[in-house]
């Protein structure tokens, strides 16, 4: 199964290379002819040159020849030159890539630990008064992030001052591995990670009500009781079973998330991925915008691999399954 | 309509109104709207008040006409992305589920890769190559939208297709000789209405998430009003940070409604396709007054069936 997986995720890679490439060849109206209109007089010709050559014009090569130089370049690392920032591509994103592996990272765990053990007992107590969370739960769930983070700011940013806003440090600390540095960036990522957590909790905690109420009227839970176990012992017996789907769904939810994310970010200014993408596209800096679509799907990509592996260890069939 | 015949649960009945407000609010809103949203004429940051209901930008354009004209752009992008999205899936997912074979590895693979690749990062490339002229042109945004959004419907409805095809309505329409073309779309899309629905609901969803970011982030043309342009406009003039809630919270809202709308229809669909889940959407008081154990029971799970002439549904537990 792990197999078949890395293939799949193999082979999205290489679309999305492949989009990468294609898109500003194929592109209607030549943005990139646009833009270097626009750069004429603020860049030296020779730069002109060099972003013309990494977007295929000029070279009297044919596509596929142009198509492998572009894969050769990619495999050494090169990600082509920040148009606006006037540095490599891959040594930006070397800088703010960290910043959102540790925010959303953390925050979708955080957000998939609290949904499941929420939804596990929402589905345990159906048609209790908890069934008034959904509601409230599904009015959450379609509120898009970066909306609740701005509100979040408002309100316990701005006027509250309950946590400090803008930016993932003060600008009275010094970066380093200390204490008082990484206090400062904890305190920082709360507001941002309570915001993403309480965007995609509700995702998570619906799906495992559903699976929940579904394995509560299976026979092996009423096994379970006739035998007499303690109530507690039942439900994380139910509960094992129904987690199994969410986990298999994690990989697929896990791309939603992390788009809906990285706007977070946006909001409060933090210096990851999301906000240099924002940046990029108001400057429309092409080969930025580039190298930061093909970082986050390679990332995201790793991310499903992980959760397919947890997958496989938690479920013993698809174990068997492998091994045939 | 008797396939999609929705359990008449309060949930149900509140989505279908927000959907049904918004719905009239996207034909008649540019007509209400009081003023030119794009019109500058009258004093900067104003608080709401009987003349200008949500105030004014810091350009002094009014809020309440830009929300009642912005509804148009968003919903019919939304719907034009979630019909197209689901006409995509609807063709991948049933051929996939009844051809078999080669074309299912294909169409699987096909929309397993798009699965894969996060949706946004990808619109915003290929939106940010496109021309201006075509960023303001709804359709295109609307179809692009449609291309990241198809895969997950087209998932769910090829397994349902699997479950139907070997089926004896399905064999009986093959032994008769009728087309393959004609048994996918009128033998077996029929059946699979519920579904369908539900992954319409999904896709419209999704739609107006990947649009009102899209326009949040300054991607769609600012000379369209839609409610993430708004938003973008009070986040460009710093209006989260000096307090003028007024200018980006009533978007936000009617974006989250909107979706809760979507969402709670979409219960009394998933409602419908498992029964299970029906007999968790019995409140409280209707479990007093059927008789039901206050509490769930494991195992027995609550039958709901009409009874004529009664305006309450019996129930009686059954095991399984």
């Amino acid at each position: 199964m792990i197999a078949r997986r890395l293939a799949l995720y193999a082979l999205t890679a290489w679309v999305a290379i492949t989009v990468n490439f294609l898109l500003p060849r194929m592109m209607p109206g030549n943005p990139v002819q646009t833009l270097i209109g626009k750069l004429q007089g603020q860049v030296t010709s020779q730069e002109i040159r060099a972003i013309r050559l990494s977007f295929g014009m000029g070279i009297h090569q044919g596509l596929f020849a142009q198509y492998f130089t572009y894969l050769g370049q990619l495999f050494r690392g090169n990600l082509g030159v920040s148009i606006t920032l006037g540095a490599p591509v891959s040594a930006i994103l070397h800088e703010s890539v960290p910043w959102t592996v540790g925010l959303i990272g953390l925050s979708t765990l955080i957000s998939f630990a609290l949904g499941t053990l929420l939804g596990a007992m929402l589905g345990w107590t159906r048609g209790s008064r908890f069934d008034a969370l959904i509601p409230t739960a599904t009015f959450f769930q379609a509120i898009p992030y970066f909306f609740l983070g701005t509100v979040m700011l408002l309100i316990f940013g701005s006027n509250l001052h309950w946590f400090p806003v803008l930016g993932a440090y003060s600008q009275n600390v010094t970066p380093g591995w200390n204490w008082t540095f990484i206090a400062n960036v904890i305190r920082y990522g709360e507001l941002p990670l309570i915001s993403i957590v309480l965007s995609s909790v509700a995702g998570w905690m619906l799906g495992m009500r559903n699976m929940m109420i579904t394995m509560v009227g299976e026979d092996f839970v009423l096994m379970a009781v006739a035998k007499g176990l303690p109530r507690r012992k039942v439900i994380m017996h139910a509960a094992r079973n129904a987690v199994l789907p969410s986990i298999a769904n994690l990989s697929l939810a896990i791309g939603l998330v992390v788009s809906g994310a990285l706007l977070v970010e946006l909001v409060f200014n933090y210096p990851g991925v999301g906000d240099l993408l924002l940046q990029a596209v108001m400057n429309e800096d092409y080969p930025l915008i580039q190298g930061i679509f093909l970082v986050i799907t390679l990332t995201v990509l790793a991310a499903n691999l992980i959760a397919d592996v947890v997958y496989l260890a938690l479920d013993p069939r698809t174990r068997t399954e492998a091994a045939v | 309509m008797r396939a999609l015949r929705l359990p008449r649960s309060p949930k149900v009945l509140l989505g279908l109104c927000i959907l049904a407000f918004f719905i009239v609010m996207t034909v008649i809103g540019p007509w209400l709207a009081p003023y030119n949203p794009s019109s500058t004429a009258f004093a900067a940051l104003l608080t709401p008040s009987s003349h200008h209901w949500l105030g004014t930008t810091s350009l002094g354009q009014d809020i309440f006409s830009q929300l009642l004209v912005g509804a148009r752009a968003t919903m019919v992008v939304a719907l034009v992305a979630g019909l197209v999205a689901t006409l995509l899936s609807m063709t991948i997912g049933i051929a996939a589920g009844y051809l078999g074979g080669a074309t299912d590895d294909g169409l699987s693979l096909l929309s397993n890769v798009f699965l894969a690749i996060p949706g946004l990062p990808l619109l915003i490339v290929i939106d940010s190559y496109l021309p201006v002229s075509s960023r303001s042109n709804e359709f295109v945004i609307g179809l692009i939208i449609s291309l990241t959004g198809w895969a997950w419907g087209a998932r769910v409805l090829r397994a349902q297709t699997m479950s139907l095809r070997n089926r004896d309505f399905v064999e009986a329409a093959r032994i008769i000789g009728e087309s393959r073309t004609r048994i996918m779309f009128s033998e077996i899309a029929p059946n699979l209405l519920p579904v369908l629905a539900s992954s319409l609901l999904f896709t419209v969803l999704y739609a107006i998430g990947a649009y009102v970011t899209l326009a949040y982030i300054g991607l769609t043309s600012t000379a369209v009003w839609n409610w993430g342009t708004m938003l973008y406009w009070a986040q460009a003039n710093n209006a989260p940070l000096s307090n003028e809630w007024y200018w980006f919270v009533p978007p936000g809202i009617c974006i989250a409604l909107v979706g809760t709308g979507l969402a709670l229809v979409n219960f009394g669909i998933d409602e419908f396709i498992n029964p299970r889940l029906r007999a968790g959407g019995i409140s409280a008081r209707q479990r007093r007054e059927l008789g039901l154990p206050r509490r769930p029971r494991l195992g027995l799970t609550p039958v709901l069936r009409p009874r004529p002439n009664r305006s309450l549904a019996s129930a009686k537990l059954v095991t399984k």
